[in-house]
């Protein structure tokens, strides 16, 4: 178990792309962090430079308090699981996941009682002869996690962990991975391109983009206050209301309406960017206007999509039974602390 | 059922039947006249004897020969199929500029290195280095001339090995050596079946090299010694020659049954099992 540090890192490809871009994080001792984030933007590589897999171009990686940015990949004391779990499919269940200790040369006795010990803790033990090809998605996933957990590393690295089940199982996985780790204290990060993963899972994540941090907080931070209007994108199973508009004594004057500023010290004429929430907007008497242009059934609730002067666009979700009908005029308002204003050019959060 | 369609499937199955007995009628020499009394070209019922096994045993170079075929395919299919993986493995994980333009080139050129084009430097090297008649070196310019298709061939099988398991080994901690004998092997182990089959049954057959590069008799391998099997008269030696061509062919159907039953042929990629 422990901390990871790292300073200045940066992983360049040889073909000039920055991948990883002088990237300073610490991750604390057995805390359960996502690096989120579209693809291409870095995360994986970040993941693969903790490793070792990748070689870091320029600063320092640091496990536990040992330097260990120039060790070999497989010396570092990390353990992975790849996306597609990497199971060796000429070997049993048994010999999967005694593999790091194969490779330590251990005895066959000790290859045993570390298959036998760490599979009957994730439900595998009747599985031990079977060969991946055998077993179903959530169970290769198992595997692929005992085999990781039986090399003893201080740290786990999970690379897109639920991206290969279907959706059912996803959330079975997401619940019994998080249980896992409180037991284990294990040090744990994993990477996602699903927000919804990284907020059900993580103690902290990391938004990335471009191979830089974007926003770096707990998963309430990064929801209710993302600090630029690309995190406000990114996060939420239904897209933050995102607009333009201008600052005027205390209001900010959007989509025709005029809504309270949280930050009173705006000069006038300032061009922001209001940022709301779908699920922050509900029915009032005053506020943002439209007509209702589209209503899409989430189960417990609906999204309804306004049509508002200037043809901008503003997303709400209103309660099962409660839906307007499509044609007809509605006006939502903000709830109370929920408007985020940012600054239309740097995109920051004011 | 019509005239026509009579004639139409008369026709097909006269065809069929020709094209049947084209490729029986030698397999049912091959299995009878080596037991006649009197084997002739032609195919009989057989009159059963098993002196023309006795006769081609007594034979000074028969058995030796076959020994000889074993000897030398063992060197080209070893040399072809390890020199083989371990190229086509490099050539596969590691990016050079042109290393396609290098496969095809290397492909092209294999069929004129030991084709019939380069058989005078090549006998004239052997000469000069003083390999002639040396069974080693000839299985060695076999596996030469069988090395670029056999790395074009497992480089395909190596590129459908995913590098995540490569890569899982190696964060397990296992060094290049271990990646390549617990992982990367085994995982290709079909392909790499394959090809010792193909190298064999190459080498078996090859008649033109060890005929040129094994000039004594009794050094030479059995696809050169058949060649030789005449009587006194100058004709083809009848008594033993079905014997032999009996011997010969059994080891490289043994192989072939072998390793379907073992590892099975099966080519990787396309279709998801």
């Amino acid at each position: 178990m422990a901390a990871i540090e790292l300073t200045g890192l940066s992983t360049v490809y040889p073909n000039g792309v920055r991948a990883v871009d002088d990237l300073d994080l610490s991750i604390d001792d057995g805390e359960f962090f996502a690096l989120l984030g579209p693809s291409g933007c870095g995360k994986t590589t970040l993941l693969r430079t903790i490793a070792g897999l990748e070689r870091s171009s320029s600063g320092t990686i640091s496990l536990g308090g040992g330097d260990v940015t120039r060790t070999d990949v497989g010396k570092r004391g990390v353990a992975m699981v790849f996306q597609d779990y990497a199971l060796f499919p000429h070997m049993t269940v048994a010999q999967n996941i005694a593999y790091p200790l194969r490779v330590r040369r251990a005895s066959k006795q000790a290859q045993q009682d570390a298959a036998s010990t760490t599979s009957a803790g994730l439900g595998l033990a009747e599985l031990l002869e079977r060969r991946p090809a055998q077993l179903s998605g959530g169970q290769q996933q198992r595997v692929a996690l005992a085999r990781a957990i039986a090399m003893e590393a201080q740290v786990l690295l999970l690379d897109e962990p639920l991206s290969n089940l279907d959706a059912r199982l996803r959330l079975e996985a997401r619940t019994f991975l998080k249980r896992l780790q409180r037991e284990l204290g294990l040090t744990t990060v994993f990477v996602t391109h699903d927000q919804a993963e990284a907020l059900a899972l993580a103690d902290r994540i990391a938004v990335m983009a471009d191979g830089r941090i974007r926003q770096l907080g707990t998963p309430k931070d990064v929801f209710q206050r993302p600090a630029d209007t690309f995190v406000a994108n990114f996060i939420g199973s239904t897209p933050m209301n995102l607009l333009t508009g201008t600052a005027h004594d205390g209001f900010v004057e959007v989509a025709g309406a005029r809504l309270a500023s949280p930050d009173l010290s705006l000069a006038d004429g300032t061009k922001v960017v209001a940022g709301i929430r779908p699920e922050y907007l509900a029915p009032a008497a005053e506020g943002i206007t439209g007509t209702v242009s589209i209503v899409e059934n989430l189960g417990v609730t609906s999204l309804v999509t306004l049509e508002c002067p200037g043809d901008v666009l503003v997303g709400l979700t209103v309660p099962e039974h409660e839906e307007p009908r499509v044609g007809t005029a509605m006006t939502a308002a903000p709830a109370p602390g929920r408007l985020l204003v940012y600054d239309a050019e740097t995109t920051r959060l004011l | 059922m019509t005239f026509h369609a009579m004639l139409r499937r008369t026709l097909y199955t006269v065809l069929i039947a020709a094209l049947l007995a084209f490729f029986a009628i030698p397999m049912l020499w091959l299995a009878s006249a080596p037991f006649d009394s009197d084997p002739g070209v032609g195919l009989r019922w057989p009159d059963w004897t098993l002196d023309n096994w006795r006769i081609t045993f007594e034979h000074p170079y028969a058995l030796g020969s076959l020994l000889n075929s074993i000897v030398l395919c063992a060197v080209a299919t070893l040399v072809t199929t390890v020199l083989g993986t371990l190229a086509s493995y490099a050539l596969s994980r590691v990016r050079i500029p042109g290393r396609d333009a290098l496969l095809y080139v290397l492909l092209l050129l294999s069929s004129v290195v030991t084709g019939t084009a380069a058989m005078v430097p090549i006998f004239v090297m052997m000469f000069q280095l003083g390999l002639i008649n040396s069974q080693y070196a000839t299985g060695l310019v076999i596996a030469g001339g069988m090395l670029p298709a056999a790395i074009f061939i497992l480089k395909d099988f190596i590129d459908s090995v995913p590098r995540s398991y490569e890569e899982s080994a190696r964060v397990f901690g296992a060094s290049p050596g271990q990646v390549l004998l617990h992982v990367v092997l085994p995982v290709a182990r079909p392909g790499i079946a394959t090809i010792m089959v193909w190298a064999f049954v190459q080498a078996w057959g090859n008649f033109l090299l060890p005929f040129l590069l094994l000039r004594d008799v009794s050094g030479q391998p059995a696809a050169v010694l058949l060649r030789t099997l005449k009587d006194e008269g100058g004709s083809a030696n009848l008594t033993v020659i079905p014997v032999f061509s009996l011997l010969y062919a059994i080891p490289v159907v043994a192989l072939y049954l072998f390793v379907s039953k073992r590892y099975g042929f099966r080519f990787h990629g396309g279709i998801k099992a």
